[in-house]
C-alpha cells in the first residue's frame, strides 16, 4: 500500500458518495452526484467518509490510502477514469491519447448540449472513458477506462470512438488492450448512434484477437446495458471487481417483467462468476499485481 | 404511402397484430425451407427461427426473430423476446451457412431480449456481445432485413450485416419509445413525443446512414393476410441484392463490413 500512500500531484484525488447510486437501472443519475471533496488531495484532509456498505466511518486519508476501499468491509468505493489509471499505470507511465475527443448533438436532443457541459465541468473530464498507454509492472499495454461518474459511463458515439481507437493503437503499436468498463449502457440521448457503438467495438476487437493480442476485459460496478453486451463480455480474461453489479437489462425491468423480487446477489460479480462468466474476482489491492502477471503470462507462448 | 406520417403513427403500424412476421416471410419467399432447431447447448428459443432453404435458386440460411402470429403462438415465441439461446442458435446456424458458402439472411422483429431471470444467468449480453463480434468477420454474405420492431442490443445481434434494409413502417432504435421516455422523463405516457425525438423510423435511419435501403409497403402496411403479394417485392429485392454480395471476393466483402461498422457514429464526434 506504501505505493499509493505518497502523494501523487499529477493526478487529483476525488471521493464520492456512492450509495445514492448504488443500483443504476438505468442510463441517467437522478441526479449528478456531487463530489464529497474538492479536486485537490490537500482538502482531503481531516474528512471523514462513510461506508455506504457497513455504515463504518473511516478517515479519508486511510479510505485512499487503502484504494478507496472501506478498511472495515471491503465495500469498494466507485472510482472515476484518473483514480483507475493511478491504481493502475506505472507512475508516470501514462500517455492519454485522444483526450480532446468529445461527441456531438446528433439528435438534437433538447438540453443535452447543456447538461453534458455541466457535467464536463463538474468531472473535469470531456467524455466517459479515458484512453492512452502506460506501463503496468513494467510491461506496456493501452487501457481505456471508463468513469462512471460522467453521465453514468454511458456509450455515447464519443465513448465507442475513443475505445475502438484505442484498440487500433493496440493492433498498431502491438500491445494489450485493457478496458476497465462502468456503464449505464447506451447513451440514450444520442438514440441509435449509441446502439451501434456496441458493433463498432466489438467488431474491433476482430482485429486484436487476429493479431493474437490479449484483451483484458476488468468489470467494475456497475457493468450494465449495452457495454455488457459488447467489448465487456468479450476478453480473453474477464475479471471483475468484489461485488460489482454487472448485467444486461435492469434489475427494475426484470423484476416487473418477471413480477418478482430479486434476491440482492443477482447480477454481482460473484453470480457472474458462478455463472460462468466471469474468470476470476480480484480485489482492488491485487488488481495491479494480477494484470501484471497476466500481462506477463500473455506475451506467447511456447508451443509450436 | 408518400403523405408524411408522424413517427408514433409508424409506431403503431410497425406493431399492428395483423403485420407480417418472419413466419409470413419464411413461408412465402423461401421454397423448401428446412427449420433448424436448438444452439447445441442448453435449448431451443421459439423466439428465433432457423434454418435452410432456396431463395429463387440460391441455397441460403434464414434466421428470423418471431413474435408469433396468435395467442398461443405469441406466447410460444416469448412475443418475439429472444433469451440468449436464441442468439447462440443464430450464430451456430450462421457458422453452418460460412462453413457452406451460403448467405445469411437475418429477419429482426423484437422489441428487445427478454428481461428475464434466466437469460441474466445464462449470460444474455455475452450471448449479444458474441454475435456481434463473429458476425463481423463472418466469411459469407449477411443481409439483414428490418420489418417490424428493431428494438436495442436484441436487435443488433442479427444486424451485423454487408447489407441493412428496412421496410417502410419498421423501426429500429436504442429501446422503445416507452422505455426512453420512462428513463429520461420518467414518464412513459410520452412515448409519441419520445418516438419523434428517436429518429426511429427507416427513412430518418436511412438519413442517418445507419441503413442502407428501405423497401415501400403497401398502403396500410404489409398485411400477413394478403396471400404472400407483398412477399414477392421482398424477393425480388433479396435475391437482387444478395447476387450483388454473392459475386464480391470474400476479402473485400469483409473489408467493406467493417469499413462500414468502424464508420458508424465517426459525424458524431469532434476533437476540440
Amino acid at each position: 500500500m506504501g505505493l499509493f500512500s505518497k502523494k501523487r500531484k499529477d493526478i487529483t484525488l476525488r471521493v464520492y458518495r456512492t450509495n445514492q447510486q448504488a443500483q443504476m437501472p438505468a442510463e441517467e443519475p437522478e441526479q449528478i452526484p456531487e463530489p464529497l471533496v474538492a479536486h485537490d488531495e490537500e482538502q482531503v484532509e481531516g474528512m471523514w467518509e462513510k461506508c455506504p456498505e457497513c455504515g463504518s466511518v473511516i478517515y479519508t486519508d486511510d479510505l485512499i490510502a487503502n484504494l478507496n476501499v472501506c478498511t472495515n468491509c471491503s465495500y469498494h468505493f466507485r472510482l472515476s477514469a484518473r483514480q483507475r489509471i493511478m491504481y493502475t499505470a506505472d507512475e508516470g507511465t501514462f500517455v492519454e491519447t485522444n483526450a480532446d475527443m468529445i461527441g456531438t448533438n446528433p439528435l438534437d436532443f433538447p438540453g443535452y448540449d447543456s447538461k453534458i457541459r455541466k457535467i464536463r465541468g463538474y468531472t473535469n473530464e470531456k467524455e466517459a472513458v479515458v484512453t492512452g498507454a502506460c506501463q503496468i509492472g513494467g510491461e506496456p499495454a493501452v487501457l481505456a477506462v471508463m468513469d462512471g461518474f460522467f453521465m453514468m459511463g454511458s456509450m455515447g458515439a464519443a465513448v465507442g470512438e475513443k475505445i475502438t481507437l484505442a484498440i487500433e493503437q493496440a493492433v498498431r503499436e502491438k500491445l494489450p488492450f485493457i478496458a476497465f468498463t462502468v456503464s449505464g449502457g447506451a447513451r440514450m440521448q444520442e438514440g441509435l448512434i449509441s446502439l451501434m457503438q456496441m458493433s463498432k467495438t466489438s467488431a474491433a476487437l476482430t482485429k486484436l484477437d487476429e493479431a493474437g493480442l490479449p484483451y483484458f476485459a476488468v468489470l467494475t460496478d456497475p457493468t450494465t446495458g449495452g457495454v455488457t453486451a459488447s467489448f465487456a463480455m468479450l476478453g480473453d480474461v474477464t475479471i471483475a471487481e468484489p461485488n460489482a453489479t454487472i448485467g444486461f437489462a435492469g434489475r427494475r425491468v426484470i423484476e416487473q417483467t418477471v413480477k418478482q423480487t430479486l434476491p440482492p446477489t443477482f447480477q454481482t460479480a460473484e453470480f457472474q462468476l458462478e455463472k460462468g462468466f466471469v474468470d476470476m474476482i480480484v480485489p482492488r489491492g491485487a488488481l495491479k499485481e494480477t494484470l501484471a502477471k497476466l500481462l506477463k503470462l500473455h506475451k506467447g507462448g511456447a508451443a509450436k | 404511402m408518400s403523405e408524411k406520417r408522424s413517427a408514433w403513427d409508424i409506431v403503431q403500424t410497425a406493431r399492428d397484430p395483423k403485420r407480417i412476421t418472419s413466419q409470413y416471410i419464411i413461408r412465402h419467399v423461401f421454397t423448401d425451407f428446412m427449420e433448424m432447431h436448438g444452439d447445441k447447448l442448453f435449448a431451443d428459443d421459439a423466439a428465433v427461427i432457423g434454418g435452410v432453404g432456396f431463395l429463387g435458386d440460391i441455397p441460403v440460411t434464414v434466421v428470423g426473430q418471431e413474435k408469433g402470429v396468435d395467442l398461443r403462438d405469441k406466447v410460444k415465441r416469448n412475443f418475439g423476446c429472444s433469451n440468449p439461446e436464441g442468439y447462440r442458435k443464430s450464430l451456430r446456424l450462421m457458422r453452418q451457412a460460412e462453413k457452406f458458402h451460403r448467405p445469411v439472411i437475418c429477419i429482426v422483429d423484437t422489441q428487445g431480449a427478454f428481461c428475464g431471470i434466466g437469460a441474466e444467468e445464462r449470460g444474455v449480453a455475452e450471448s449479444i456481445a458474441r454475435n456481434l463480434m463473429e458476425l463481423s468477420r463472418l466469411k459469407t454474405p449477411v443481409l439483414s432485413l428490418f420489418i417490424g420492431e428493431g428494438g436495442s442490443g436484441g436487435a443488433i445481434a442479427l444486424a451485423v450485416a454487408d447489407k441493412r434494409a428496412m421496410l417502410e413502417n419498421a423501426l429500429y432504435s436504442i429501446l422503445s419509445p416507452e422505455g426512453f421516455s420512462s428513463i429520461l422523463w420518467k414518464d412513459s405516457s410520452r412515448a409519441a413525443e419520445a418516438a419523434e425525438l428517436m429518429r426511429m423510423t427507416a427513412s430518418e435511419i436511412q438519413e442517418m446512414g445507419l441503413i442502407d435501403d428501405v423497401i415501400p409497403e403497401p398502403e396500410g402496411g404489409a398485411q400477413a393476410e394478403d396471400g404472400g403479394k407483398f412477399a414477392a417485392e421482398i424477393k425480388k429485392y433479396l435475391i437482387r441484392n444478395v447476387n450483388e454480395l454473392m459475386v464480391e471476393p470474400i476479402g473485400s466483402l469483409l473489408e467493406k463490413r467493417y469499413a462500414k461498422l468502424r464508420s458508424f457514429g465517426q459525424n458524431a464526434v469532434v476533437t476540440k
